[in-house]
């Protein structure tokens, strides 16, 4: 239910867009957004089955092939995780280091953000410490470094100093909303003048920690996800980076833009979505009312679609409160697996993809619709133009985020 | 740069026993004495999930509870957002030690609580707050990027949030590579509206100066101490409300400026 005084909020909460004027993405699919473009275009999943180092899992997973064979090194050495690697790997490709270079030197080192989700950061390094303890003290091994690896920060500490920022920083942790929660608190940071521009993105990375705990919730599939499927049984954990640099739109800028941000707590449960999709229908709503735009203007959602049988059915329930059984929707989960903290930066750049080269993706490996869900699945891809497309993200703890994105022409 | 209004401060640490209690001691009219910290209370949460619940999730719960219930504020239409260096490490290192056993046997439990998130989901089901909630680190920077954050999310949306931090000293083997020597809470209820009753004016902006030490030599052992006590230099002045200026950070790099009055 909203309050009164919510909906008065509604009234006056359009935002101004912002351009996104690079980014780049990279997961199990490969290396840069062209990779992901040709992998998306072609239907050619990123999913293995798990050989993930030291695990006996049942499952599959989306793993960035060649991480193990490439350190950070000199002045970032303290850096050197799987975590940090996979970030490190994702600014340097499709010219978006170069982007934020040039940004600075207009903007100026103090005055662009770094707002970066993830949930585990480099935890990988604790379990390995954990594993090699001293048997006889229990103490950790002296190449341990907490603070530039397993520590939340590192990872948005890595990117700023990667990329020579000196301005507001920090790693938002909301569980899978944390990348596309990202995009708005840098929003709210540059309209409140906290800075002018800001590198917004996502990195998690393989993990003992996701793909057990996983397990243990029951939540992770021995198959290929399949979301929306009738058969669907859960999801894979997937690997993944990417970002974005967020700059205010000009007048008659013809880039993808950010046009609105929802955000939402479900108060219902630390792990189960709300049955009817209460507060995944408070964000879109609210994306919807920052961006001044009717359901029916929006031509695509990318769905958070992670393939548990009651995520997928709660965000069911969601969109067609929101949006009905006509609007287009998948999830690319089949694609990348689930990326959990970089779930939203890895999708919005789907989005902008999509919006770029005009085509929806399909639900990949989905076959039978479950017939109890009523939005307008789309299993196989289609080429159509896209002026307006929503990208949804939610995680444990109830926590909800959906992003509005457009461009001026189709 | 826009005010920011506090309309309700709460504190929970050795020494530090909520706000009415430590607003004389902050303000430096009565000596700081680093007592045990009480256990956090958290009663909002029932009984049997106050049980499975851990220690940071009780003692966020307990300085978010403390601000609210001294104002005429419904917590339901509060944003919140919640600062914690290192979150939930008691369940890290469960879950970490559970990796090195045979079958691997991570708790369910443990798993979905790891997520840095668990405080403000439980406030959020405590409370029935359907609001934004936003969980944030920035190591021993991470009260300034959640004040600064509070006050962005305040300011840009027009409406109260409450900022809340915490941090507890890390088990071992983590304590001897994360040296947190004190636990510490704090929270602050802001909001972008004049109020008449209110402890501070506050402006806020992100700044790279280096942070404000307490001029107490216990308090500023506290302050460098636990990340979530980098906030004490704030709440002296609140508790003390003439113009000022404070900084909080660390050496991690991210710091904010705050302009202070009454």
């Amino acid at each position: 239910m909203l309050s009164a005084s919510c909906e008065q909020d509604w009234v006056n909460m359009a935002i101004k867009p912002l351009a996104i004027a690079a980014y780049t993405v990279t997961n199990a699919l490969g290396r840069g957004v062209s990779a992901a473009l040709r992998a998306l275009r072609r239907g050619e999943s990123g999913l293995r089955p798990c050989d993930f180092e030291e695990t006996d899992l049942n499952t599959w997973i989306g793993r960035v092939a060649g991480l193990e064979e490439e350190p950070l090194t000199g002045e970032f050495a303290a850096f050197d995780c799987r975590n940090n690697r996979l970030a490190r790997l994702a600014l340097e490709e499709d010219g978006f280091a170069a982007a934020v270079r040039d940004a600075r030197a207009r903007y100026g080192a103090d005055r662009i953000g770094v707002f970066v989700g993830s949930s585990t950061s480099g935890i990988r390094s604790t379990e390995i410490a954990y594993r090699d303890r001293d048997p006889a003290t229990g103490r950790l091994p002296e190449s341990f470094d907490y603070r530039h690896t397993h520590n939340l920060f590192s990872v948005a500490d890595l990117t700023r100093r990667w990329l020579g920022l000196n301005g507001v920083a920090f790693t938002v942790s909301t569980a899978c909303s944390s990348s596309a929660k990202a995009f708005a608190t840098a929003y709210r940071h540059m309209q409140t003048g906290f800075c002018d521009a800001a590198v917004v993105g996502g990195v998690d990375s393989l993990c003992l920690t996701t793909l057990y705990g996983f397990h243990a919730l029951g939540l992770a599939s021995t198959q290929v996800c399949r979301p929306w499927d009738a058969g669907r049984d859960g999801l894979n954990v997937g690997e993944g980076a990417g970002f974005a640099l967020l700059e205010w739109a000009e007048s008659g800028d013809a880039r993808v833009r950010l046009l609105g941000y929802g955000e939402s707590s479900d108060a219902w449960h630390m792990t189960a979505a709300h049955p009817e999709g209460a507060g995944a229908a408070q964000a879109m709503g609210e994306a919807l009312a920052r961006a001044g735009l009717a359901p029916e203007q929006v031509d695509y959602i990318n769905l958070h679609g992670t393939a548990t049988p009651l995520n997928d059915a709660a965000e069911d329930r969601a969109v067609l409160g929101v949006f009905g059984p006509g609007t287009p929707c998948s999830s690319t989960k089949g694609w990348t697996g689930h990326t959990l903290g970089a779930a939203g930066i890895t999708e919005a750049v789907f989005t902008f993809l999509c919006l770029e080269h005009g085509f929806i993706p399909g639900t990949l490996n989905t076959r039978q619709p479950d017939p109890n869900l009523g939005a307008g699945i789309v299993l196989d891809n289609q080429e159509r133009p896209l002026r307006v497309a929503l990208s949804n993200s939610f995680g444990f703890g109830g926590t909800n985020c959906s992003l509005l994105f457009g461009r001026d022409r189709p | 740069m826009s005010r920011l209004y506090v309309e309700s401060a709460s504190v929970l640490a050795p020494g530090l026993a909520g706000w009415p209690a430590s607003r004389a001691v902050l303000a430096g009219e009565r000596p700081y004495l680093a007592e045990p910290m009480p256990a956090p209370t958290a009663t909002l949460l029932p009984a049997n999930e106050r049980r499975r619940t851990t220690g940071i999730v009780k003692l966020a719960l307990h300085v978010a509870q403390e601000a609210m219930s001294r104002v005429d504020r419904n917590p339901w239409e509060t944003r919140t957002v919640f600062a914690s260096s290192g979150g939930d490490s008691e369940v890290l290192d469960k879950i970490c030690t559970a990796l090195t056993l045979p079958d691997r046997p991570v708790s369910p439990t443990h798993f979905h609580q790891s997520v840095h998130n668990t405080p403000a989901g439980y406030w959020a089901i405590a409370t029935g707050c359907t609001q934004a909630s936003i969980s944030l680190s920035a190591y021993d920077g991470s009260v300034a990027a959640g004040l600064l954050e509070a006050a962005a999310l305040a300011l840009a949306e027009a409406a109260p949030v409450l900022l809340v931090a915490c941090d507890l000293p890390l088990p071992f083997p983590l304590s001897e590579r994360r040296p947190i020597t004190a636990p510490f809470g704090m929270a602050l209820l802001l909001t972008p509206q004049p109020v008449a009753s209110r402890l501070a004016v506050l402006q806020v902006r992100p700044t790279v100066e280096p942070a404000t030490p307490m001029d107490d030599a216990h308090l500023e052992s506290l302050r460098l101490g636990n990340p979530a006590a980098r906030a004490l230099p704030l709440l002296r002045v609140i508790a003390r409300p003439e113009q000022g200026r404070v900084v909080l950070g660390d050496d991690c790099g991210v710091a904010a400026s705050v302009e202070v009055g009454p």
